[in-house]
């Protein structure tokens, strides 16, 4: 979405930015690799100076039966001239790569959108497969929309014949062929992907070179087939933005690189400890590969454990980090009260998913709120940070490890599956700007005859952190409820109440080091308030500017900090006369305003794995403003 | 690694905290604490690089009673604990303090990994048969028919063997001892001298919920017959020497012969088929394997682990900077659209 990297003129700001956009939807079997097809479209738009946002949408399982409609794989990617904050609401383009992709994709694209499908895969078997009684080139069933369809198999096997390929592995560069094509109509470069399937395949060169004459014999058939109107090359110009060097980053890659440069930047090794889940994996497989930066990655037996080697490694004096997702970070949680009573630094980052229980693993959702606000056994508050875009991972990671090591306590990093595997623009940033936060252990043995004072408090009510090897300072700690200053078990009701007291304190007081909550687009004091929190953001973002180019009195309001919240939050909110908060779980940001501030916000909720279509909130922004004014 | 700084000789006295010591009185961790800090001067060991961590029940407040660094941590993870504790620092000398149901029941799963594993480090298994701090439920190795809370007409579960579990799980150092028995510290010792997992069992008597449950080998009128003390490359004998233990080939399992039987085995503690039948010797009939088991060293985890990363790290340069802006990127250069 590039919002920070993006400064609009007034007609984009007012503009519906659709006009230079178009949203392009590939969806194929799961074996087709159309992840792989959209992850190489998507570096290409990005090269080409557009700006771009993607959804990934592929099914829980690894290989579904070939054919079928819940083995469908898609990736839609949002590209354009202008400032682009979502995914796009409907697809312009789909490519189908089987009737099955077809069945499932259609009724999302745009009245009048373009579908490309290859004929090849339409055979009687694959019809039925999908639940077509007769092929839908036939039956009318498609009116609504411009079909062209061809047998891209076939071409693909054409285009790869000297390379004498089995059909099978020959078959596999149909992706190639499609992005060929692809890359045709939106007049892209193909050189890079020409470099990147290389590298891909140094090891197999004859493969390297089928896949590269797929790719050309696709973008020749664009150049040369005359299939009429519908069928055009477009150019979409680059959108502005603001000079600097720029890549593509997923959230997985922008939060790894983050908590590098957040333990960088506190100048500590970094202990990694995680167990596989979906989605959080792809983020111990990037900082697997980052040893030189001082990292340890540990993949334990179970998440529990990945969570209490962390934090045995913040206790040994690195910083422990761990991540999961919701299932995994419920097991945790335990481990995050140990974190809170012996108060080491710790983040755990939740890639968050549909739920309950093992719920929907490859979609996306915002119903681990509770979770982190609330979740765990006793008094045990902890900071909360949400990331709201892929770039912005990068930002909430340092943010995540600074309150972690500052204040001596559990972080928890509130992301999800969009955002881990969707990819946008990032200027990279200038790591000189980012102001270091160095920590200190404390190595100072006490006084003869005094004793060590691990549980001692600085001005932030954080306490010491005393590393296993220092002369002079050993000392115990545990969960079980300790006196203030050494540490020492004691249960006794006032020190319980004295104790409880102060970690609580200490974790309301990181507000006094956050930034004033910013009203991001719309007025301070507006009729209505959209106030969103993680990945959110782009739907809400297009849908208030829509509004304010209508001339609604509306302002959004995205919060990183959900715990504590900057200390304006209360003013800001009271200040606004409606407040509507969209999110993708059954109403938790707006429990937590209320209970906070007691405010009438209102819910916009969603939980269908699939994010807001910026006309979802668009409609629910008419709804909350025509009821009458206060 | 060149750590030339001469570790202070020390005393018991200079291993025991100024916490007051909380066990019920006469329990068996009394005497494993004694132990402990009278072992503790021997091992040349300094007090700043020692960690006692332990897990949840009687025994895991340990850690609080010895003036080296402690963590009581949570039921069953002190060894996913001190697995990051060693990764992070190997440096530290880590015993991990634990009992028969926090190791083996909630903590099972990470028992079995730190073994296999290999995690440089000293496990302590306090068994006594029971759930102690919660009270005297039966807990998973008691025997069965144990009448407790929980069970009010006798378990029915059967018991896991500890040093068997140990053993499936890829454990390469496994010994047994007593609580109140003068060999303990010897055992202590040629645990710490292991350099990886060392897995010790200790059984110890829980005076109020469980008491003399290890009685038919540990009281003294039975101790001579009903012990076995297993030295390395000493004949396993027993009973005063009157009695030794052979290898019966016909039924492939072991036998008690008198002990001027030339079949008498010699212990070898790498060989883990013995190890394996010393473990699971029937309590009818035949004493007790006490002592070092199995020992056959094998690589340390958190050794391999730094080993691949200095080796993945070498010639590589920490740069952020480069790393954020990695991968293919583009220049932009035009000015931006002001409002």
């Amino acid at each position: 979405m590039a919002t920070a990297t993006h400064l609009l003129t007034e007609k984009e700001a007012t503009a519906r930015p659709a006009l230079e956009a178009v949203v392009v939807r590939f969806a194929g079997d799961s074996g087709d690799g159309m992840q792989l097809t959209g992850g190489q479209f998507t570096l290409s738009t990005a090269l080409a100076g557009n700006d771009l946002a993607t959804f990934p949408d592929f099914p829980a399982e690894i290989r579904a039966p070939q054919g079928t409609t819940f083995g469908v794989s898609a990736f839609q990617i949002n590209f354009g001239s202008a400032a682009i904050d979502t995914a796009g609401d409907q697809p312009d383009v789909l490519i189908a790569m089987n009737p099955a992709a077809l069945k499932v994709n259609a009724e999302a694209l745009r009245e009048g959108g373009l579908i490309i499908a290859d004929e090849g895969e339409f055979t009687a078997r694959n019809l039925a497969k999908a639940g077509y009684g007769v092929s839908p080139f036939e039956d009318g069933s498609l009116n609504r929309w411009q079909v062209v369809h061809f047998n891209i198999s076939q071409l693909t096997l054409d285009a790869v014949k000297p390379f004498g390929l089995g059909n099978k592995e020959a078959l596999r560069c149909k992706n190639m062929w499609t992005l060929g094509l692809a890359l045709w109509m939106f007049d892209r470069d193909r050189a890079p992907i020409i470099d990147w399937l290389k590298t891909k395949f140094a090891k197999a060169p004859e493969l390297a070179e089928a896949n590269i004459a797929a790719l050309n014999a696709g973008h020749a058939y664009g150049e040369t087939a005359e299939m009429g109107a519908p069928f055009k090359q477009h150019h979409i110009a680059p959108a502005p933005a603001e000079p600097g060097l720029y890549r593509t980053v997923t959230g997985a890659e922008a939060l790894a690189l983050g908590l590098v440069a957040g333990c960088q930047l506190a100048g500590l090794n970094m202990f990694f400890g995680s167990y596989p889940i979906t989605p959080a994996s792809p983020l111990l497989h990037h900082l697997a590969r980052l040893k030189e930066f001082g990292i340890t990655t540990f993949q334990a037996e179970d998440e529990i454990a990945a969570v209490c080697a962390a934090i045995g490694a913040s206790y040994a004096g690195q910083l422990g980090i761990t991540s999961s997702s919701g299932p995994g970070i419920a097991l945790k949680m335990e481990a995050v009260g140990l974190g809170v009573m012996t108060e080491l630094p710790l983040v755990v980052v939740n890639s968050q998913r549909g739920g309950p229980s093992t719920g929907l693993p490859t979609k996306t959702e915002q119903s681990d709120l509770y979770q982190a606000v609330y979740g765990r056994n006793g008094d045990a508050q902890v900071p909360v940070i949400a990331a709201r875009s892929p770039s912005d991972a990068f930002d909430c990671a340092i943010e995540a490890c600074r309150i972690a090591t500052r204040y001596m306590t559990p972080v928890i990093l509130l992301t999800d599956g969009y955002i881990a595997n969707a990819a946008e623009p990032w200027r990279v940033p200038d790591m000189s700007a980012y102001q270091p936060f160095p920590v200190s252990f404390f190595e100072t043995p006490p006084a003869e005859g005094e004793g060590v004072m691990p549980y001692a408090r600085n001005d932030d009510l954080a306490r010491p952190w005393i590393r296993p090897g220092t002369p002079g300072l050993e000392h115990r700690i545990g969960g079980i409820e300790k006196a203030p200053g050494t540490g020492n078990i004691d249960y006794s009701p006032a020190v319980h109440q004295e104790m409880t007291n102060i970690r609580i304190g200490k974790v309301h007081g990181v507000a006094n080091s956050l930034p004033d909550q910013e009203v991001c687009i719309g007025r301070e004091g507006a009729r209505l308030a959209v106030v969103g929190w993680g990945s959110t953001f782009g739907p809400i973002h297009q849908a208030v500017r829509r509004a304010l180019a209508k001339g609604q009195d509306v302002a959004h309001v995205h919060v990183r900090h959900i715990w504590p919240m900057p200390k304006n939050m209360s003013v800001l909110l009271k200040g606004f006369e409606h407040i509507l908060v969209p999110e993708m779980n059954m109403g938790q940001f707006k429990t937590v305003l209320r209970d906070q501030f007691l405010v009438d916000a209102r819910s916009l909720t969603k939980v269908s794995g699939h994010p807001f279509r910026i006309a979802e909130v668009e409609a629910a922004i008419d709804a909350a403003l025509s009821g009458p004014s206060r | 690694m060149n750590d030339i700084t001469p570790i202070a000789t020390t005393t018991a006295k200079d291993w025991a905290s100024d916490q007051e010591v909380r066990w019920c009185p006469g329990c068996g961790d009394y005497a494993v604490l004694k132990a402990v800090q009278r072992t503790m001067p021997d091992l040349g060991v300094a007090r700043e690089k020692t960690v006692f961590i332990s897990g949840i029940g009687c025994s895991s407040r340990f850690p609080y009673y010895m003036a080296s660094y402690g963590f009581h941590t949570i039921h069953g993870r002190a060894a996913a604990i001190a697995t990051g504790v060693k990764l992070a620092n190997p440096g530290l000398d880590v015993w991990i303090i634990t009992g028969d149901g926090d190791a083996l029941s909630i903590g099972g799963n990470h028992t079995m990994h730190v073994l296999r594993r290999n995690l440089d480090c000293q496990i302590l298994l306090f068994n006594n048969e029971i759930y102690g701090l919660t009270k005297g439920q039966y807990s998973p190795t008691s025997r069965v028919g144990t009448r407790s809370p929980s069970t009010p007409f006798g378990s029915v579960d059967r018991p896991v063997t500890p040093c068997a579990f140990a053993l499936g799980s890829g454990a390469r150092f496994i010994a047994r001892g007593i609580d109140v028995h003068k060999n303990l510290p010897e055992v202590l010792k040629a645990a710490h001298a292991h350099k990886g997992a060392s897995f010790v069992e200790i059984f110890q008597n829980c005076i109020v919920y469980n008491d003399d449950v290890f009685a038919s080998f540990t009281e003294k009128q039975a101790a001579a017959e009903k012990q076995l003390w297993l030295q390395p490359g000493e004949k396993m004998l027993f009973a005063g020497g009157t009695k030794g233990i052979a290898l019966d080939r016909e039924r492939l399992a072991l036998k008690v012969v008198a002990g001027d039987d030339p079949e008498v085995l010699i212990h070898d503690p790498a060989n883990r088929s013995l190890a394996a039948m010393l473990i699971l010797m029937p309590v009818e009939g035949y004493p007790i394997a006490l002592g070092v088991i199995y020992e056959n060293p094998a690589p340390t985890y958190e050794s391999v682990v730094v080993e691949q990363n200095k080796a993945a790290a070498s010639g590589k340069t920490p740069d952020l900077q480069a790393l954020v802006a990695k991968g293919q990127t583009w220049q932009v250069e035009k000015e931006p659209h002001r409002i």
